[in-house]
């Protein structure tokens, strides 16, 4: 690990000063913040992220990690941690996706220490990006080019793929947060502002290096979801290739309001599949109106799937990211029909 | 039995290490070495690389001069004596490292001792007094013979007193899935899961 200068900010407009000159977005990031460090220690480490001063967010928690339920919304302080947000209350009874959907990522401890904020804005997985001895990686290195399309991409994206990366998307709350139109509260130099999160990881475009689209010395402060009879008849379902404490390989966010056996309101989202946080439209305009039966699924998984670019070792993801998604439309199908309020 | 002879090599040598340890907060420079000071030419200024650190560990006040690079498990081990925490994999990846900082399971590895200052760090040290008897969780591996060579069981039973102690030891399938994050080479892990049940049904302190 490189050395650095360390600073505690003392509130979040402190933080935002501490990191002007940086834009978080990037890789090469001279600034970085440090939450729960689960990602950053762990890049550092590996000599991948070698930021010359880290300014420390923990003592911000208090003030910005509370869950709440206001009309309908729910709100997610950025500082919560995982683990908290993953059995409360109100996000079992109003997003019950977004609770298992954390239960099911990383390990026990590592859920204690992550926070919300953090957690979306992970680094990808891709073994190319993570050693630095392999000279090609877009993502590390701008231009270097990118080793994975012709190397080992077992777990490689295929959605929102193209030929400047090909790195998946590792989380599992931001594909659920992307299915539900979820908002994200940033808060930086000129104040807060709000994004869809749908917007917060842009497409690699040749430009993998830039991560997300976080201003200078801006900082996730709050997760808004909107919620109805839709997200709390909503479910996660995550394929590994080990029962626990491993990333997916494929999963899928679903949330779902029947009419009867008639779609009225459907979202999906697909996780181990993209290169960022994915929600599929195309999905949704095939249930939409339909009856919920399984050629409707079927047509939904295909559609869902059908601008998939595989490299290869990762030839199996279409197929087993339809099978998914199918699972989980059938589990949000079985789920009893949301209560009303 | 063997516990006692293992637990009093264990408490001696951790007092020894620590009456030579503890006099003299270390100097400037020193903690490099554990990380093998990568990179220090250049804009970072290795002036500024130490920082004074109040680490408070199993309930004792300690400051230390620390490279700011320093984590918790390197400041534990390198520097306070405390070996029973162990290093693994050093990435957040087998759990071998897991302590309690503010009653919560964490990986020490992954933490920055500078990030951690003034909060209750708890590691297998400080699970049962050095005069008493053992914490009902060491003894039920004990008692259950949930380890083989023995290297990861500090954090599993780290974890797994968190486990129990967060109500996630209720069936086998829960306890597993709790216990994901502790990897167990030797593949004891049949036992670890009987061990946790016995703790959780016998131990108060659990």
């Amino acid at each position: 690990m490189r050395p650095f200068d360390y600073a505690q900010a003392g509130s979040v407009a402190h933080a935002a000063t501490l990191a002007a000159g940086t834009a978080q977005g990037q890789t090469d990031a001279a600034t970085q913040f440090l939450a729960g460090g689960t990602t950053l220690i762990d890049l550092m480490k590996l000599d991948v992220l070698t930021p010359r001063r880290v300014v420390s967010l923990g003592a911000l928690s208090d003030a910005n990690e509370k869950i709440e339920l206001r009309g309908q919304e729910l709100t997610l302080g950025a500082f919560a941690k995982m683990a908290a947000v993953a059995r409360h209350p109100l996000v079992l009874a109003h997003c019950p996706a977004v609770a298992q959907s954390l239960a099911l990522a990383a390990s026990a401890q590592l859920r204690n220490m992550a926070t919300l904020g953090g957690n979306v804005l992970q680094r990808t997985r891709c073994t190319y990006y993570r050693d630095v001895s392999w000279a090609k990686c877009n993502k590390r290195s701008p231009g270097s080019g990118c080793a994975a399309l012709t190397g080992f991409n077992r777990n490689h994206a295929v959605l929102g793929v193209d030929e400047s990366c090909i790195a998946q998307y590792p989380g599992d709350l931001g594909v659920v947060l992307a299915a539900l139109e979820a908002q994200v509260t940033l808060t930086g130099p000129h104040g807060a502002r709000q994004i869809p999160f749908a917007s917060l990881h842009p497409l690699a475009m040749g430009r993998p290096h830039i991560e997300n689209t976080l201003r200078e010395g801006e900082i996730i402060t709050q997760f808004r979801i909107p919620v109805g009879a839709v997200t709390r008849r909503s479910v996660y379902v995550k394929v590994r290739d080990r029962a626990s404490y491993e990333f997916a390989i494929a999963s899928a966010a679903v949330a779902l309001d029947l009419d009867g056996e008639v779609v009225r309101q459907v979202r999906i989202g697909l996780g181990g599949m993209a290169y960022k946080p994915w929600r599929s439209l195309e999905g949704e305009q095939a249930l939409k109106g339909k009856p919920l039966n399984e050629a409707a699924m079927a047509a939904a998984a295909a559609a869902a799937l059908a601008g998939a670019t595989t490299h290869g070792f990762n030839d199996y993801k279409p197929e087993l990211g339809r099978r998914t998604l199918v699972r989980a439309l059938q589990e949000a199908k079985a789920m009893a029909p949301a209560r009303e309020g | 039995m063997s516990n006692i002879t293992r637990r009093s090599v264990l408490t001696a040598g951790a007092a020894m290490a620590g009456v030579a340890f503890q006099p003299a907060p270390l100097i400037a420079g020193d903690g490099s070495a554990a990380d093998g000071g990568a990179g220090n030419g250049g804009g970072g200024g290795t002036a500024g690389t130490t920082t004074r650190v109040r680490l408070l560990v199993n309930g004792r006040a300690h400051q230390l001069d620390l490279d700011r690079r320093t984590t918790v498990l390197d400041a534990l081990r390198e520097h306070l004596a405390l070996t029973g925490t162990k290093k693994g994999c050093d990435q957040g990846q087998c759990g071998a490292c897991t302590v309690h900082i503010g009653g919560e399971r964490v990986l020490s590895c992954l933490t920055l001792a500078v990030a951690v200052q003034g909060q209750h760090i708890d590691t297998i040290e400080g699970l049962s007094p050095s005069d008493g008897p053992l914490h009902p969780m060491q003894q039920a591996f004990i008692d259950q013979d949930a380890f083989q060579c023995g290297y990861c069981t500090p954090g599993q039973i780290m974890s797994a007193v968190a486990c129990v102690k967060e109500g996630h030891a209720r069936t086998d399938d829960e306890i597993r899935e709790s216990m994901s994050g502790n990897l167990c080479r030797c593949a004891a892990y049949p036992k670890i899961v009987a061990a946790i049940k016995q703790a959780r049904d016998r131990g108060e302190r659990a």
